[in-house]
């Protein structure tokens, strides 16, 4: 039998019931592992191991009861661990967002999303680190401490879900929860070498998640391959009363076929995706991942989305200004740290002005400036029109393809402190991730290969509104015949 | 006024190891210091000067970067608040319980009778 840590969830689900393994121990796995590597890589801001390992000792006795009465219900994925992006409310856990300015913050409630998979019967390990407030690309916006790739340790993981990227790379839990708002999770899954999915937006509820840019926030899974992501999607996935941005369609039953086939499907490759600049690796491999699934049957088209190169400024521009009204909420009165004062106008200066980041300050006053009266409508509300262009690309280019196949980022992970104090080098990193968040639309990222360093290489496959289920059906295709998603890090 | 002054056109090829315009192009600025001290003060940020300095030099960078969007023709494109065709999504006016009082104020820095405690405002 492999070693506990690494048995994929869905391995995990079947041995637990069989009662090959117990709760107990592949909570311990889990947790040892977190302790003897977790210092170099610091992917995790809370851990809650005595609550854990209680949860996997009731886990235990449910399985034990229920392997004697088989025929009663069983929560689905009873007694797995799982790590949570520190963005996502966890009741009696700390939600610091990266942040100072949440740092005593200790969530009342649960986000649905989280709610879900409790009531699945998974077990909280802990929260993972992000960039603050989920604004970056690196996790190096994080105010405690940057976490490190685990594929090289002077690597960053990407960001804004790199805590839980590095995770699931590193085997220090199964699956994790990520948010991706402008790539946050597809990104870091390419730089750790592990599948992540982006759903659809409003496939998931974003109640008890942090809000940072409402119109483009999404909840999104990372795991070691495209079944295990499929998995924990299932569960998430769907309408809630409590976020009025679900849609109340139906989840599709994700049956990943294990077929080797796949004719019929037309692939779009869009040319704006393969610019100059794109490290030249990363074109080779996607290129190549492209033609893996020739192979298997599928059919590449070339496609043009004219209006790429506006979703960088596009989203430079909404998500800021829809972050400067979300955050607010941060003055030092209801949760968090106050720095005090006389008068109250300097607590919420003073507060703001000390507990944020400067990456969230630059942030709020780009999204302050372009909602100010006499700039609306320059910035604002032509990013909104462009958006409407940019998304329509996307519409009309899903009438002659099923999906779209693009790189995930134009580089492999580049080293902590490389892009300095230089936000637009930066936000450079996003310009693929980008249009799927400002179109709606879902993307899966997995690994297809590695740079000549030995630095992982993910593809992006992105899909019509809610179609999620064919972009695992590739993905778990493509598993089928690489192994690059089995591949580890040496630790 | 040089505020719609040149800006390179700069997409992938942005020239991270400067990071902003230099030399006596900074005059070109799109932000004035006085600029940078209002919006922080509608977005309630207390700035050092240092920081004021820093963030006019990158915001105005960014905000030069944003000027492309201006080519881009939007006759008769609607804006998109939101990607779904969801609008007014109601639900049926029955109160239900929430968070109890005491979970609300489990995490303010100061409370005083069941209330949030601040400072007074003094201007």
């Amino acid at each position: 039998m492999a070693e506990l840590i690494d048995l994929s969830l869905v391995e995990a689900v079947r041995s637990l019931r069989e009662g090959a393994i117990s709760s107990r121990e592949l909570t311990e796995a889990y947790l040892a592992r977190i302790t003897s590597l977790d210092k170099h890589l610091k992917a995790f801001l809370t851990l809650m191991p005595d609550a854990a390992l209680a949860q996997a000792s009731r886990a235990d006795r449910l399985l034990a009861s229920w392997r004697k009465e088989p025929q009663t219900q069983l929560p689905a994925l009873l007694g797995v661990p799982i790590a949570i992006k520190d963005v996502l409310c966890v009741a009696g856990m700390p939600c610091t967002c990266g942040s100072r300015i949440l740092e005593t913050f200790v969530p009342p409630f649960n986000a649905t999303a989280v709610e879900r998979l409790l009531a699945a019967g998974m077990i909280v390990l802990g929260k993972t680190n992000t960039d603050e407030f989920a604004m970056g690309s690196s996790t190096e916006n994080s105010a405690y401490g940057v976490t490190h790739n685990p594929w090289d340790l002077s690597r960053v993981p990407g960001g804004s879900s790199g805590g839980s990227a590095v995770a699931v790379a590193a085997h220090l839990s199964p699956v994790a929860l990520g948010t991706d708002t402008g790539g946050s999770v597809r990104q870091p899954a390419s730089f750790c070498g592990v599948t992540g999915i982006k759903p659809t937006y409003g496939r998931v509820s974003r109640y008890g998640l942090i809000a940072y840019g409402s119109s483009l926030d999404v909840v999104g899974v990372l795991g070691r391959d495209a079944m295990d992501v499929a998995l924990v999607f299932q569960f998430i996935a769907g309408h809630d009363q409590s976020d009025a941005t679900t849609m109340n369609v139906p989840i599709p039953d994700i049956h990943l076929e294990d077929t080797h086939d796949l004719s019929g499907l037309r692939i779009g490759v869009p040319e704006e995706y393969f610019v100059t600049g794109i490290q030249a690796q990363v074109e080779t491999i996607i290129r190549q991942a492209i033609s893996k699934l020739e192979e298997l049957g599928a059919r590449a088209v070339p496609v043009s989305l004219p209006h790429t190169r506006y979703a960088l400024p596009v989203y430079y521009i909404i998500a800021p200004a829809e972050a400067s009204a979300n955050l607010a909420r941060y003055d030092g009165v209801r949760y968090g740290p106050r720095i005090p004062s006389e008068d109250l106008w300097d607590v919420f200066r003073l507060t703001r002005g000390e507990m944020f980041g400067s990456e969230v300050k630059r942030r709020i006053m780009l999204g302050t400036y372009t909602l100010s009266a006499g700039y609306y409508d320059a910035y604002y509300g032509q990013a909104q029109k462009v958006r409407t262009l940019i998304k329509r690309d996307f519409d009309n280019t899903f009438e002659s393809v099923d999906v779209i196949a693009a790189p995930v980022a134009p580089t492999t992970a580049f080293k902590i402190g490389e892009h300095g104090d230089d936000p637009l080098s930066m936000y450079l990193e996003d310009v693929f991730t980008l249009p799927a968040n400002l179109a709606g639309i879902p993307g899966l990222a997995f690994p297809v290969g590695y740079d000549h360093s030995g630095l992982p290489i993910g593809m992006q496959i992105m899909g019509p509104h809610f179609r999620e289920e064919i972009l695992f059906q590739i993905a778990h295709t493509y598993q089928k015949v690489t192994e690059y998603h089995k591949q580890k890090p040496k630790l | 006024m040089l505020r719609n002054g040149e800006c390179a056109q700069r997409l992938l090829g942005f020239d991270s190891a400067r990071g902003i315009f230099s030399g006596d192009i900074i005059l070109l600025m799109r932000l004035t210091k006085e600029e940078v001290e209002h919006i922080a003060n509608l977005a309630r940020l207390k700035l050092t000067g240092e920081e004021k300095g820093r963030y006019r030099e990158q915001l105005s960078a960014i905000l030069d970067y944003f000027t492309q969007l201006q080519g881009v023709d939007t006759t008769d494109i609607p804006p998109t608040s939101s990607v779904l065709p969801v609008r007014s999504v109601l639900r049926p006016d029955d109160p239900s319980p929430g968070l109890s009082l005491e979970e609300l104020l489990e995490n303010a820095p100061q409370t005083e009778s069941g209330q949030f405690r601040v400072p007074p405002v003094l201007d």
